[in-house]
């Protein structure tokens, strides 16, 4: 097993998707934690649609990177989803549905009346899924996707103590001077850039997994907020890691593996949650 | 100059008044309780004092050494709070966060804050727990910590002993009159409890749609609407 790891392991592809699906599985469990506490959870599901439907339009358009339209339309209705969070009129959660069900049902329409691949059905499942994509990553998207990682980090570790704060007591926040608007306008522009990035590894419907498994497993076994950001990073990472091994020595589709790892430790932490108690 | 000042304040929503005609002030160590019912305003006109909403005619002036956000602030608790990971000490500490400009993380100066506070309000031993787990009453003395943290001159509290059991309810009362006495820090409460609020308070403002009252706790069980509404609310519990 170790030998035929080795061959993988000696194609630059492979090491890409290893290096490329750790960091993701790193940046978006940091932003889970802050997502799951505020009961933001559904913004990521409802942002991963509207990626696809993003993506649809990218690949009717035949935009050479498909980057430029997904990120600005993710990062658009990320703000717009915040606002409407906030206001009373169009009650959050039903913004959300119609939002990410609408991105998805004109996704598909695009894709079916003007799309000139020979392999629609396959297209789609690859975009909603995941798959090979992570395998075909060129040296650009490994950059890519490196210094957003390490942006993502980065306001991660200088926000850290503001993030919790305003994730904690919103109200208490704003009333100490602190801009709460503008943190929560951070938090939904990083969750759609992740969001964007990690389609590659998992799929638009397998995100919020990525997103929210690490963080409520975490949550089972740490009590302060540092604990569960750190715990919920190792284990995203462990589980990102052992997945994509695993589908490749199993040739599984490689975002379902990794959302299985993570659903198997949601179970294991849950488990000794339990014995602990 | 008082550390509050309204004048002719006007407070509502989207143009419909919601309080009018307040005129009050609040000096150093003064203990004002704000009494009146449900939807009287009372929420609107904290969240005016917080600035985080402004009047929609009159004016809110704080002087003597009190900036807008040098009042600490003791919000009623929400649903997010109750399964929320994190360390009392990881809460104090948030506390300080209003006064340190950009830096990204807490120097020693914050950390001695945080660490006096806990100990004046007695959960120095709680330090490491967690928020989630403790009783109503020490989640209550954590938040107040925090406040501590943000302010020195003065604390508004938010319906403070709302779901206490009555021992945690007298020891939150007894200790924001220590700190009202001790420590000069000017208390500002919101509260259903009309009887404990003329046994602590020596300042009452009761707000309906235009306040109905403000002056001196003892001025106030003399007025009309203090017998009023004493009457009504039932037996002197903590007369």
């Amino acid at each position: 097993m170790l030998e035929m790891l080795g061959i993988y392991f000696g194609y630059p592809f492979v090491r890409y998707a290893m290096l490329v699906g750790v960091l993701i599985a790193l940046s978006s469990s940091l932003l889970g934690v802050s997502l799951v506490l505020k009961r933001f959870s559904f913004i990521g599901d409802g942002l991963s649609h509207v990626a696809f439907g993003a993506m649809a339009v990218a690949t009717v358009l035949d935009v050479e990177n498909d980057m430029v339209v997904v990120l600005p339309i993710t990062i658009g209705s990320a703000v717009l989803l915040l606002r409407t969070g906030q206001n009373a009129r169009l009650k959050g959660d039903a913004a959300i549905a119609m939002i990410s069900v609408g991105a998805l049902a004109c996704g598909y329409l695009f894709l079916n009346l003007f799309s000139r691949s020979a392999n629609l059905t396959g297209d789609v499942c690859s975009t909603l899924f995941g798959s090979t994509a992570i395998l075909t990553l060129s040296r650009s998207d490994v950059w890519l996707c490196i210094m957003m990682s390490v942006l993502v980090i980065m306001i991660f570790t200088i926000f850290y103590h503001r993030i919790f704060a305003v994730t904690f007591d919103e109200t208490f926040a704003q009333a100490t001077g602190m801009k709460a608007g503008r943190y929560n306008l951070l938090i939904a522009v990083v969750t759609a850039s992740v969001i964007v990035l990690a389609m590659k590894l998992v799929g638009s419907l397998l995100i919020s997994a990525l997103i929210i498994f690490p963080a409520l497993s975490a949550m089972r076994l740490f009590k302060s907020f540092r604990g569960v950001i750190m715990a919920s990073a190792i284990l995203s990472v462990l589980c990102a890691a052992s997945g994509i091994l695993l589908s490749i020595l199993a040739s599984t589709p490689v975002g379902a593996t990794i959302v299985c790892m993570d659903i198997a430790m949601f179970a294991l932490c849950s488990l000794m949650d339990m014995v602990h108690r | 100059m008082a550390q509050i000042l309204c004048e002719d304040v006007v407070l509502g929503y989207e143009g419909k008044a919601v309080v009018q005609n307040l005129n009050f002030e609040v000096n150093q160590g003064d203990y004002l309780c704000i009494v009146g019912e449900n939807g009287s305003g009372k929420s609107t006109l904290i969240k005016a004092l917080l600035r985080l909403k402004n009047p929609m005619s009159g004016m809110i002036r704080m002087g003597d050494g009190l900036e807008a956000d040098g009042i600490g602030y003791l919000p009623q608790q929400t649903i997010v709070q109750k399964d929320f990971p994190a360390s009392v000490q990881e809460i104090v500490l948030s506390g300080c966060l209003g006064r340190f400009g950009w830096r990204p993380f807490y120097g020693k100066a914050e950390k001695d804050m945080a660490e006096g506070n806990m100990e004046k309000l007695g959960i120095t031993h709680l330090a490491k727990r967690c928020y989630r787990e403790l009783s109503g009453g020490q989640q209550q003395r954590v938040l107040l910590a925090r406040a501590l943290c943000a302010t020195r001159y003065m604390l508004l509290l938010d319906e403070p002993v709302s779901g206490l059991d009555p021992a945690a309810v007298q020891e939150m009362y007894d200790l924001l009159e220590k700190l009202n006495h001790e420590d000069r820090i000017t208390i500002i409460m919101v509260s259903h409890d009309i009887h404990a609020a003329v046994t602590y308070a020596d300042h009452i403002l009761h707000i309906s749609e235009e306040p109905l009252f403000f002056g001196t706790k003892e001025d106030y069980i003399k007025s009309g609407i203090g017998r009023a509404y004493l009457s009504v609310t039932g037996g002197g519990r903590h007369a």
